[in-house]
């Protein structure tokens, strides 16, 4: 038996192929499945399908993965990612997923960031949706046959860690509170760490980081929390912001910025060659120095056409106009970045295991794949292959659930709204898309002096140091990390920076990253 | 703009239920934005249990009953409620878990009795109904409407014709034979088209749209078609 923490892509990835190999596990989960973030993934999932008549290939996925996340990923999980990925997307189609195709029947690709080819297929720009109920009701298959059994409204308490290894899970019954430890090898898929940032990225409020947190007071080792992924374009709606996919670029939509009544499309002027479409990174950096430099800016979709906004784009003008009251077919939309993905997170190896052994991890919530900066189009490919690759390491064992009867469990208690808040508010001002040591050790100061009440708000503002710290131990810019007082790549640093909590203190140190096999 | 809340509360599903009210001074903005500052202020001592995740009416977490509609609390705006009372309760089609918490396990019970899956590869016809019906948010809303519907029925309403139609239109043969058994027992049988799901899905799905494929090819064993 298997416990997976979190009904998401990744979880359900990783229940469907223990279920297909007949091997039976928990899908613990805070909500039900609808509710995971993976729904709001809209673009689409990449993959090397060739069907574009462009010459493509895996190995150019590969590359163009290793050079968007700018090295810093593991070669051979992400060699591991892009030759699966053909397979993937065909599955899914198996599955039903109702992805856009071509006159001849073939799945259809678009073109999205830091890739020459076009190789991202998608389902108009609902891609995570389309997927998520195709999944859902898999595995409902399996739960019908009693190999998945779902334990939905039940939240994360900390694992049970017995002789240095994860024996299991403690959660929290969040109907009648009652905690249980529920024993068995532990995979978790629990989702990236917006709740460190309340109200400002465009993920959900489920993913509120408590998990991670514990884990990381726990002793679990994270990797490359520096890397914090802006999206470009996303607008503010009441508690959160709203993304507008990359979708809209890679079907002809182009940012401009405005000063005085004059347009600049500054992408397509500083980058000729990939213009709207280079990383996110890239195009985020410079849409913070237009707007450093008192422009407005703007995507504008006015020249896409009426055919692509109907087959391709439906939902994302409905939802443009909905909120904005701007049809984005006829008029420019005022967009700004915002954080939209985590590319550190818990520190697994290629087989997706941590650093405390029956403990692995999956998902937005591992460090895998992206290095420094994920391409558009790779999340739902790696939530996917991540909980694949998971379940297919993970070894099984007998394992029951007991009723915890310890109600003074320190990881029971939740922070307070104030102190998340508060320490958002303080990692907001340390972790923007330009950075310096002397605002990130200001940060770090004033996140050292905001008290705690309980053991999950210690272990919240540890994890929150330790992105700081990660953040002023990497004296060079990469990718999503970008020091305006060390602009320069360093070689030395092609490394990852990897965070641990011992003996109460937080360590940073950089670890090689593994070459690449030749095969 | 001052906003009265009268929000039916109740600790568990074995107390009594009442009604708290709270009056709070804001901006316009959602009913779901509401509800995070009563409760990060005046209620921080004893909150509103509430369900929510994604806030842009995308995951139906926060479906609840908003003078007496059910909706999604991010997708009602103060701005709508020009007499300035606002009240809030659970659904009432499932029992309470606390406040305006629901257990909505019995439509993912139903779908399970109905046999929510392919048993095979997918056709891929391009109808457009997969997709449409892949938009059901499983939030419950339209059970809550409908006049057929009750818990524990045989009767299991949009919130199954949703995923039952995207299975329906993507089956082969055997497996559209086993699915369509199940459609005609659990949602066709049942279905007195009162459509009053229609005008209540959060996600804009056009039910009767989906009803009318899904019938045409379970019960009238019309071809699928574009």
């Amino acid at each position: 038996m298997i416990n997976i923490i979190g009904a998401g892509l990744a979880g359900l990835s990783a229940a469907l192929t223990l279920a297909e190999n007949g091997i039976k596990c928990r899908l613990i989960s805070a909500q039900q499945s609808e509710r995971a973030q993976s729904v709001l993934a809209e673009g689409g999932i990449n993959a090397a399908l060739n069907t574009m008549g462009e010459n493509d290939t895996p190995e150019l996925h590969f590359e163009e993965t290793m050079k968007g996340g700018c090295y810093l990923a593991d070669p051979n999980s992400v060699e591991a990612l892009t030759q699966s990925a053909p397979a993937v997307v065909k599955k899914l189609a198996f599955l039903g997923v109702p992805f856009n195709r071509n006159a001849n029947g073939s799945i259809m690709l678009r073109s999205f960031g830091g890739q020459k080819k076009k190789r991202t297929a998608f389902a108009q720009s609902s891609t995570g949706k389309m997927i998520m109920t195709a999944l859902i009701d898999e595995v409902r298959k399996y739960e019908a046959q009693g190999l998945v059994d779902r334990f939905p409204h039940h939240t994360f308490v900390r694992i049970i860690i017995e002789n240095g290894k994860c024996n299991g899970v403690c959660v929290r019954d969040d109907s009648d509170k009652k905690l249980y430890d529920i024993y068995g090898s532990v995979i978790m898929c629990s989702g990236g760490l917006n709740g460190f940032f309340p109200g400002t990225t465009t993920g959900t409020v489920t993913n509120s980081g408590n998990a991670a947190s514990v884990l990381f007071a726990q002793g679990v080792k994270f990797a490359n929390l520096e890397m914090i992924q802006y999206h470009p374009t996303t607008f503010a709606i009441p508690g959160k912001r709203c993304l507008v996919s990359e979708a809209a670029r890679g079907e002809g939509g182009r940012l401009f910025s405005e000063r005085g009544g004059k347009r600049c499309y500054f992408m397509e002027e500083r980058y000729p060659e990939l213009g709207n479409l280079m990383p996110r990174d890239v195009v985020s950096r410079e849409m913070f120095r237009e707007l450093q430099s008192s422009a407005d800016t703007f995507l504008d979709m006015t020249g896409i056409n009426a055919a692509v906004w109907r087959g391709k784009l439906s939902d994302l003008r409905s939802e443009i106009m909905h909120y904005l009251a701007i049809d984005p077919a006829k008029k420019p939309v005022p967009v700004q970045p915002a954080i939209h993905y985590f590319m550190g997170g818990i520190y697994v190896n290629e087989r997706q295991e941590s650093s405390i052994k029956g403990l692995y991890a999956a998902g937005e919530c591992a460090c895998q794949y992206h290095g420094a900066n994920r391409l558009g189009g790779n999340s739902l490919l790696g939530a996917i292959c991540g909980g694949i690759t998971a379940a297919r390491n993970v070894t099984s064992d007998n394992s029951d659930v007991t009723e915890a009867y310890n109600s003074s469990e320190p990881f029971a208690s939740v922070p307070s709204p104030m102190f998340v808040k508060e320490t958002g508010a303080v990692l907001t001002r340390g972790l923007g898309i330009i950075r310096n040591a002397s605002e990130l050790q200001k940060a770090l100061n004033e996140l050292n002096a905001v008290k705690c009440e309980n053991a999950v708000e210690l272990a919240r503002r540890e994890l929150a140091a330790a992105m700081l710290m990660s953040a002023l131990e990497r004296k060079e810019s990469r990718g999503a990390h970008y020091r305006e007082d060390f602009p320069e790549t360093k070689e030395k640093y092609r490394r990852t920076t990897v965070s641990v909590y011992e003996n109460d203190r937080v360590n940073i140190s950089f670890e090689d990253i593994p070459e690449r096999r030749n095969e | 703009m001052t906003i009265t809340f009268e929000i039916q509360r109740r600790k568990s599903a074995q107390d009594r239920p009442y009604i708290q009210r709270i009056t709070l001074e804001t901006e316009d903005t959602t009913v779901a934005e509401a509800l995070d500052i009563m409760n990060d202020g005046e209620l921080a001592d004893d909150p509103i249990q509430w369900e929510c995740s994604c806030k842009q009416k995308k995951c139906g977490a926060c479906a609840m009953l908003i003078n007496g509609k059910p909706r999604l609390a991010c997708d009602a705006r103060l701005s709508e409620f020009p007499k300035g009372v606002v009240e809030l309760a659970p659904l009432k089609k499932f029992p309470t878990v606390c406040d305006l918490v629901v257990d909505r396990s019995m439509m993912y019970d139903d779908l399970k009795t109905l046999g929510a899956w392919l048993e095979d590869e997918a056709v891929c016809n391009g109808t457009g109904i997969a997709y449409d019906a892949s938009r059901c948010l499983q939030c419950g809303c339209c059970l809550e409407v409908c006049p057929n519907f009750y818990a524990g029925g045989e009767f299991f309403g949009a919130a199954a014709l949703a995923p039952a139609s995207r299975l329906i239109s993507e089956a082969d043969k055997t497996d559209g034979k086993r699915l369509q058994t199940a459609y005609n027992e659990h949602f066709y049988n049942g279905c007195g088209k009162s459509l009053s799901c229609k005008n209540i899905c959060p996600a804009g799905i056009d039910t009767e749209r989906l009803l009318v494929r899904s019938n045409a090819v379970a019960v009238w064993k019309r071809e699928k078609r574009k």
